[in-house]
């Protein structure tokens, strides 16, 4: 048990930080949220950046033109650029933490030398085709279709709630190969395609968010051609490959947002004490149970990477385990700020009342709460499936 | 950065486990509740229970906090009765308490665990006034006034037998949930019992990473959140594990309502939740 770094590792955030002191002055005022190329501009340009730097891909393996870090550096490095304020992934997301992963280990050497370089450069933007209207936690019930014809696949269907879909180059698609039969159980027919968005026969058509916002998409595909190359992995053997990609989901998605939610309890109480709330006990001990939350969390990331780190990199079902506590302390967060606020929580030009609006979306994506708590149940502690 | 078990750490808690195993068994103790198990505690002195932190020049084991914390959640998980903070911390002061020959207690917050069987008390418990205990594997006395204010490190312990106490019920429910049919089917197949174990599971693995965390820190705020946890995940987890127990649950004889009653009292002891959410406020 031992939560000192190492003197490399401690070097290494030194560099880091250094960097970030240096980098972060020069960076161009961040879009408003509503302005997708804008933000697209922005969040791929801070991108390239840090491939100039060496820091782009720092967990992605060598050979797949990352660095080859430690999961520990890779938390020093979310620590560190949060603390700092430096950008998020923002519409990197899909390329750097779900598609690229997935390609690097699963894809062959021509596809990891085609799709990984731009993304890591900040020139390619991914997102993700998996949900459809009639698949969302039954995933393996997807009915987008693509058959074979020649070189191609042929693709029709619609997906729903792609997140960046406006604004992406590819799409990481889930499609059946092979109809659902009493001989073919409905996981074993998808195939997992690498689709560019400017293919014709792709319509995207942007959804409105809760927040107001258009956060994703539905896509509709009408017979798209996609060539058989950007199969990654065999042929019916997508929802192995897509596995993979939600493992790396939700691995290391939440280091940064822990320590800003960290930082956004401090601002609260700050706020409590400038406003006379903080006389209230009721309201006072909330705040400093939610610290203990956050706190915790951040001890269990910990906790998690060791385990990463033991285990060669691999995120282990503790990730299930993370998400659903910190889902939930989230949304108590900015219920929290919504008491501290009063009144002024009602008013959208405050920015935590923008954020207890998004963090509605937590205990939903990437797996909802009742489906990661099966996963838990099922997978940690061996309890029979059922329905 | 490491925060998982070393090997000798895990050996540690493997060996706690057999002894406590070998030595104790709740059901025995109820046969004489209010009776400390003199040779128990003179066993686990034995076995360097609690010398486990005392300095190896004072005849000690010379481990740390860590260590002793992963003892005391054994403890916790075993339900092992007596003041075992109170003697552990009282290593090398109190003649005796090292070798588990002396039995120590210590006036916490208001209450007085085990005072009649104790040789030794730290506080003033002269106008100690007896309860009729909750848990019938805990006797204590309650004292007049503000009481007095354990130690960071008693917190801990505190907090680290109630992780033991948390992963526990965890299992006893999950293991119980796999046995017991009913409709045809066990009813760990139901997604209603399926999701109280895992919202167990969730909470232990919270309170350990906070307990852990704060051995190795032993920073204070960070000590009074992993008791607010490690409380939280006691009594909860005992109620869930109840719960999922059925009608068998709520007897005597199930030794569920042992640990919700122990777990009570421990919420009691170190820093109550709401001393606790204090101190993390005035830390904010
Ligand atoms: C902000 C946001 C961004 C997203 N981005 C993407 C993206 O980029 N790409 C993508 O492919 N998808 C994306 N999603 C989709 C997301 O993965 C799905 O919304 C999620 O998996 C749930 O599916 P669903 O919406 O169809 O809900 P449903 O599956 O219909 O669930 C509805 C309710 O039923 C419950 N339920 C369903 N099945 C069970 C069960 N077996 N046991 C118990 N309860 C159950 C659920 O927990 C939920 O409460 C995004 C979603 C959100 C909110």
């Amino acid at each position: 048990m031992d939560l000192t770094y190492t003197a490399e590792e401690e070097e290494f955030r030194a560099h880091l930080t250094e960097w970030l002191a240096r980098t972060l002055p020069g960076l161009p005022p961040r879009p408003d949220p509503l302005d997708w190329p804008g933000r697209r501009v922005y969040d791929t340009g801070w991108q390239r950046r840090l491939y100039d730097a060496g820091y782009a891909g720092l967990h992605w393996p060598v050979d797949a033109g990352g660095r080859g870090a430690t999961p520990t550096q890779h938390l020093i490095f979310l620590e560190e650029t949060e603390k700092a304020g430096a950008p998020y992934v923002g519409a990197n997301f899909v390329g750097l933490l779900h598609a690229g992963p997935t390609i690097a280990s699963e894809g062959t050497p021509e596809q990891r030398a085609r799709w990984l370089p731009p993304v890591l450069k900040g020139e390619a933007v991914w997102c993700q085709g998996f949900s459809e209207p009639g698949a969302g936690s039954d995933l393996a019930s997807l009915r987008t279709r693509a058959w074979r014809d020649g070189d191609d696949y042929v693709v029709s269907g619609s997906k729903v709630w792609t997140s960046h879909a406006e604004v992406a180059d590819w799409c990481e698609l889930l499609v059946r190969t092979r109809p659902v039969s009493e001989a073919v159980p409905k996981h074993r027919g998808i195939t997992w395609l690498a689709m560019p968005m400017d293919a014709p026969g792709v319509t995207v058509r942007p959804l409105r968010t809760l927040a107001g916002s258009t956060e994703f998409a539905e896509v509709f595909l009408d017979e798209v051609r996609v060539p058989v190359s950007h199969r990654v992995g065999a042929e019916n053997d997508g929802w192995r490959v897509t596995m993979v990609t939600l493992s790396h989901e939700r691995g290391a998605a939440f280091v940064g947002e822990v320590v800003a939610c960290r930082r956004v309890l401090g601002d609260l109480a700050r706020e409590a004490r400038a406003n006379g709330r903080w006389g209230d006990a009721v309201l006072r001990r909330r705040l400093g149970r939610l610290s203990a939350e956050f706190t915790a969390l951040w001890r269990l990331t910990q906790w998690n990477v060791s385990e990463a780190q033991r285990s060669g990199g691999v995120p282990g079902a503790g990730g299930s385990v993370f998400k659903l506590r910190y889902s939930h302390a989230r949304q108590e967060l900015y219920d929290a700020a919504a008491e501290v606020l009063g009144a002024g929580a009602l008013d959208l030009g405050h920015e935590w009342t923008m954020d207890r609006l998004s963090s509605l979306s937590y205990t939903i994506a990437a797996g909802t709460s009742q489906i990661q708590r099966n996963i838990v149940a099922e997978r940690i502690l061996g309890l029979p499936k059922g329905r | 950065m490491d925060f998982h078990l070393t090997d000798d750490q895990e050996a540690l808690r493997k060996g706690t486990r057999a002894i406590l195993a070998g030595r104790f068994s709740p059901r025995e103790a109820m046969d004489a509740p209010g009776r400390l198990d003199r040779d128990l505690w003179r066993a686990l002195g034995d076995a360097g229970f609690f010398a486990l932190a005392l300095d190896e020049a004072a005849g000690g084991v010379g481990l740390g906090l860590p260590e002793a914390v992963l003892a005391f959640e054994e403890a916790g998980r075993a339900l092992l009765p007596g003041p075992a903070v109170a003697t552990f911390l009282a290593a090398g002061r109190v003649p005796g308490a090292a070798e588990g020959t002396a039995v120590v207690t210590a006036v916490d917050g208001v209450l007085v665990p085990w005072l009649a069987e104790a040789d030794t008390v730290r506080g003033d418990a002269a106008e100690a006034v007896p309860l009729r205990s909750v848990d019938p594997l805990t006797p204590l006395h309650r004292v007049p006034g503000a009481g007095r204010r354990a130690s960071a490190e008693a917190v801990l312990l505190t907090a680290a037998e109630q992780l033991g106490s948390a992963g526990r019920t965890c299992e006893m429910a999950v293991k119980y949930a796999r046995e017991r049919e009913q409709f045809g089917r066990p009813i760990g197949a139901f997604q209603a019992v399926k999701h109280l174990c895992a919202q167990m599971l969730v909470r232990t693995e919270t309170a350990r990473a906070a307990v852990y965390a704060a051995a190795l820190t032993r920073d204070e705020t960070e000590t009074a959140g992993a008791k607010l946890l490690a409380d939280d995940a006691a009594t909860r987890n005992a109620g869930d594990c109840l719960q999922v127990h059925g009608g068998m649950g709520f007897t005597w004889e199930a030794e569920v309502h042992l640990h919700l009653k122990r777990a009570w009292v421990r919420a009691e002891l170190g820093r109550t939740a709401a001393e606790a959410e204090e101190t993390l406020a005035e830390a904010l």
